[in-house]
């Protein structure tokens, strides 16, 4: 009976309680659509290993590091496999057809990457021919790319127009893998670089280093650095992770930005309902009287009160949520060169849950708390 | 528990005050009154006398400065608040001017809500509510809600919900106070029934004479003293 009444007070005020949970839907969309746009700058960072390790110039990623390393690398103990290359930079047809492109040693980077899945005759299509590249499927699709296809890359970094031909198209393991990256052989650029521009050639912009044991990473990363201090060219060496981090700390003062305004959404939807709800309390104070009188005690009018905010704010999250997924979805392919994961994950949708309920408790604190401490004598003077 | 001379509500040296602004201005002084079983006492008074006042404290709305209430044998004065509540929940039936049912629930769940307190089960409860609405004859309106209803059928639904749990007393302040001629005396003839059929104790707050003739005992309000009714009330009322 009294969640029958609870429900029924919930919808007393169509009009009023339909556009709090209009605004509460919109609130719960928009902090879980910043959540994910925060979730898909770190993308890059959740899916890095634990066990690769990455080595670029100590001084900055815009200094490269000599070739002859890789074998010094590779001696060093814990070093399991050793891979490298260099950021491309190249521009397919227009500027604003941005993706990540890569020049790398294509077997061992493979190799380290397991969570690129690339189907094996394309895998030795690719290894095998020099002016090959390999893309990830949605960047394939993006551009209605099909294996055999020519592709040529404007360089930016390394001039010239360089065409590729595509022998793989990878998928991803895990639906935070990237599958918008592009990768051919550092050979074929070094080998150009020696006719075009010795003096570049035979250098890699970093390397990529996968470890034995995860836990070996700190020990093998100071070894290697310490290998090359008061070189020419002195290292820094540090986990994937830390590596992608470093990009993504670039853009800390945006995220954090991001993250407040999350959080100001949220209170300002908890202002709204706290609104709602002590109009209603006003409304009823002479009919929570009224139950006091007939002897309901103080639980029975908190719980009445906070059954209706919460009945509001989860249908209003509940609403929020679902559109969450294809509001996502859509924003992802509008922003997928930026994004190139953009997936709501499931911390978000737990987020949007904890911020619905604690919005619907919080904002039936006051309102139960006056509903509580009216007299009864003066409650029921506000019938009438 | 009944005093063996029957008397059901017993009330020695009440007083009760109420402080504005700095200023404390007493409503009741020193009130003593015995109130025997299935009485139907009428209170009058003018504006502002205090009737409602010593309503609210029998029925353990209110708490007084001084004094003793004793109902049934129990000091309500003594009572913590949530004792009170209990305690009013299973001895006391209200009646309100302005009926004061929950407009979003039908006559049926409005006369029901009291037992939801009670250990009853559902179809005990269901049958409670069933004899309740069939004693003020509105058994065939049970599923209509509040605004569906004219006012006296609203204040004959607002006494079955007063009844339903068979209190030790029933408080009705100003029950007929919004009603019209036809519709107060179908209220008024109900509560005598109340009182003479089934024995009920009932305390009337009012300013009507004609309300004031069904009751058995009149008592007078002025300026926070009790007193028996003056003769004009008696004379009007005849």
């Amino acid at each position: 009976m009294l969640l029958k009444l609870l429900l029924r007070n919930a919808l007393r005020h169509k009009l009023r309680n339909a556009l709090t949970v209009c605004g509460l839907c919109i609130a719960i969309l928009a902090f879980g659509m910043l959540r994910t746009v925060i979730s898909a700058w770190y993308a890059g960072v959740e899916a890095s290993s634990a066990n690769r390790l990455v080595t670029r110039n100590a001084i900055s990623l815009l200094f490269s590091l000599p070739l002859s390393y890789r074998e010094k690398i590779r001696a060093v103990a814990g070093v399991k496999t050793v891979s490298y290359g260099n950021w491309f930079g190249g521009i397919y047809i227009d500027e604003k057809n941005f993706f990540a492109n890569f020049a790398v040693e294509p077997k061992a980077y493979l190799e380290m990457y397991p969570e690129y899945i690339v189907p094996e005759e394309q895998k030795e299509a690719f290894l095998r021919d020099r002016k090959a590249c390999a893309v990830g499927a949605k960047l394939a699709k993006r551009f209605g790319w099909e294996i055999g296809h020519t592709i040529t890359l404007k360089g930016t970094i390394f001039p010239g127009n360089w065409e590729l031909v595509l022998r793989a198209i990878y998928t991803g393991r895990e639906k935070s893998t990237d599958q918008s990256q592009f990768f051919f052989h550092w050979d074929y650029l070094n080998e150009s670089l020696r006719k075009t521009a010795p003096s570049r050639a035979d250098k890699v912009g970093f390397y990529m280093i996968g470890l034995t044991k995860a836990d070996l990473a700190a020990r093998t990363a100071e070894a290697i650095d310490s290998m090359f201090q008061n070189s020419f060219a002195e290292t820094i060496t540090e986990t994937e992770k830390a590596f992608q981090m470093g990009f993504v700390s670039l853009s800390e003062a945006i995220i954090t930005a991001i993250r407040l305004v999350s959080l100001v959404i949220i209170a300002i939807i908890m202002a709204v309902v706290a609104n709602t709800m002590i109009m209603s309390v006003r409304e009823r104070m002479g009919e929570y009287a009224v139950f006091k009188t007939l002897g309901f005690g103080p639980m029975y009018l908190v719980g009445m009160i906070f059954g209706e905010s919460l009945f509001i704010t989860c249908f209003g999250g509940g609403l929020g949520i679902l559109l969450t997924f294809p509001v996502a979805k859509g924003f992802g392919v509008a922003v997928g060169d930026w994004f190139p994961v953009f997936n709501v994950a499931q911390e978000t949708i737990y987020m949007d849950c904890v911020a619905a309920v604690a919005v619907g408790l919080i904002a039936s604190v006051f309102p139960a708390w006056r509903a509580v401490h009216v007299g009864i004598a003066e409650g029921l003077r506000r019938i009438g | 528990m009944t005093e063996p001379n029957n008397i059901i509500v017993e009330i020695n040296d009440l007083s009760k005050s109420y402080r504005r602004g700095g200023q404390i201005l007493p409503v009741l002084e020193h009130i003593s009154l015995n109130i025997e079983e299935g009485t139907f006492l009428a209170l009058m008074g003018p504006s502002g006398s205090g009737k409602s006042t010593l309503l609210n404290l029998i029925a353990g709305l209110d708490q007084a400065d001084h004094g003793v209430i004793r109902i049934g044998g129990v000091d309500i004065t003594t009572l913590g608040e949530s004792e009170l509540a209990e305690w009013r929940a299973r001895n006391v039936g209200f009646i309100f001017q302005f009926y004061n049912l929950i407009p979003v629930l039908t006559a049926f769940e409005n006369v029901e809500l009291p037992l939801i307190l009670t250990k009853l089960s559902k179809k005990q409860r269901r049958e409670h509510v069933s004899t309740a609405l069939e004693l003020v004859k509105l058994h065939d309106r049970m599923d209509h809600y509040p605004r569906q209803l004219s006012g006296g059928q609203q204040q004959r639904v607002a006494i079955a919900r007063a009844v339903v749990t068979d209190p030790t007393i029933l408080v009705a302040d100003e029950p007929t106070g919004d009603l019209d001629r036809v519709s107060a005396e179908e209220v008024l003839q109900l509560m005598e029934r109340l009182s003479l059929d089934l024995g009920k104790t009932i305390i009337m707050v009012t300013h009507d004479p004609r309300a004031a003739r069904k009751a058995n005992l009149m008592k007078y309000l002025d300026k926070g003293i009790l007193a028996n009714a003056p003769e004009a009330t008696f004379t009007e009322c005849s």
